[in-house]
């Protein structure tokens, strides 16, 4: 059993608020999906030290959380892969990437 | 010292994130996210996850960076959504609010975690003799909780599925993705001739040592992916076309080995996915290699994109 330093418990859960700040207020696609990575990240943080915290002697950390981990980057890689192509199809047939209805843009 | 190094790194990892939500310029944003990325590397071996921080520093740190990056420069030109205003001040302070109500209900939670903490390490350890294999991420993700990794395997030939679908009708069936230019004798191809063949060995490496040491498929495969992103962005070699059959061959290949396998435990073991006994070891072996080409494929050509050139004919 290892205590687990404070920073790394609070700083996920700060990069999760700042990261859903980012979804809410910025216009740009791209800028929204950079914000949800970062949420992400957090989550992935927060999930890992969990992980460390579950260390039981001669492991350094939980293998399970640290497995689902993995799986999960990967997972989030190809999701955002697709946002963006997405993204660059919106901008490839209407000329911007805003998310307004059009007209209205 | 560890302590001081620990606050450092997050820190820093908080200044980062905040950097890459907040920055003004997109491509400052971006930058900042990548340093993020590969700072997150640091982190997860300061968590004592080897074989999470190989895999965020193949993906999180290069893969990610390359393709936002990409995606910026071909945004730029006319992209009215850059200029677009942000929403005014009064939705700024509601949006603020809301994501503080938010991490302080994670910090919140995370302060009253169960003492002591729950772990599945134990069970992990006193279950892997029957694996034969040594490295306990390894156990878990092709043992234990292999379904979540067949789901895995599965969801990420959907989602390249789903980029090819943005293919338009006149593409189909042509190659993937824009004809690259690059200058032949110029530095990119050089780094690209001398990087490739270097990046195949590592990752090779890491591929076949993730049994007993940290490392593994998506790791491997991931290193495997970038250098023949590199290769083709340099120019040297084209993707392939998207109605090739040993592409879709070798797309599907690892989920349906892996399917097969887990049938035959359904038969032999009694349980989908069970492993007989004495044949754990070599089961894993044939699904580490079966998954290997699908996952490179994919992690390579979820960034190419969809076919965009008409088919030759």
């Amino acid at each position: 059993m290892t205590a687990l330093p404070l920073w790394f418990a609070l700083v996920p859960a700060a990069l999760i608020g700042v990261g859903l700040y980012g979804i809410v207020v910025h216009p740009q696609p791209l800028r929204k999906l950079v914000s949800f990575n970062v949420v992400g990240s957090g989550a992935f943080l927060l999930f890992g030290a969990v992980a460390r915290r579950g260390a039981a002697v001669p492991l350094n950390g939980d293998p399970v959380p640290q497995a689902l981990l993995i799986t999960g980057i990967v997972v989030a890689f190809c999701a955002s892969a697709l946002a963006v192509m997405l993204i660059l199809q919106l901008h490839d047939r209407s000329g911007d990437t805003s998310l307004e209805p059009a007209g209205e843009a | 010292m560890i302590d001081a190094l620990n606050a450092g790194i997050a820190l820093l990892l908080l200044a980062l994130g905040a950097y890459a939500v907040m920055a003004k310029d997109v491509f400052a944003a971006l930058v900042g996210y990548i340093a993020y990325g590969l700072l997150l590397t640091l982190a997860w071996m300061q968590l004592r996850g080897p074989d999470v921080a190989l895999t965020e520093a193949a993906i999180g740190g290069g893969l990610t960076g390359a393709m936002l990056i990409a995606a910026a420069t071909r945004l730029r030109d006319r992209d009215a959504a850059a200029r677009a205003p942000m929403p005014g001040i009064g939705a700024r302070v509601l949006a603020a609010t809301l994501s503080a109500v938010v991490a302080s209900a994670v910090a919140w939670s995370v302060a009253s975690l169960p003492e002591p903490a729950a772990t599945l390490a134990p069970q992990t350890l006193a279950a892997m003799p029957a694996l034969e294999v040594g490295n306990p991420v390894t156990a878990v993700l092709l043992g234990f909780r292999a379904l979540d990794t067949l789901l895995e395997a599965i969801v990420v030939v959907l989602a390249l599925i789903g980029v090819w679908s943005l293919a338009p009708d006149k593409a189909w069936g042509g190659r993937l993705g824009r004809l690259q230019h690059a200058q032949p004798d110029g530095m990119l191809a050089y780094a690209a001739r001398i990087l490739a063949p270097i990046g195949i060995v590592i990752g090779m490496y890491i591929f076949w040592i993730g049994a007993d040491l940290p490392g593994g498929k998506f790791q491997g495969a991931t290193l495997l992916a970038a250098m023949w992103l590199l290769v083709w962005m340099a120019g040297l070699t084209d993707a392939p076309a998207v109605d090739r059959r040993w592409l879709r061959a070798m797309l599907v290949a690892g989920p349906l080995a892996f399917v097969a396998i887990g049938v035959f435990g359904a038969v032999q073991a009694g349980a989908f996915l069970a492993y007989p006994a004495g044949l754990a070891k070599p089961l894993i072996i044939v699904i580490e290699i079966a998954l290997m080409p699908t996952l490179t494929l994919v992690l390579a050509l979820v960034l190419v994109g969809p076919p965009l050139r008409e088919p030759e004919r």
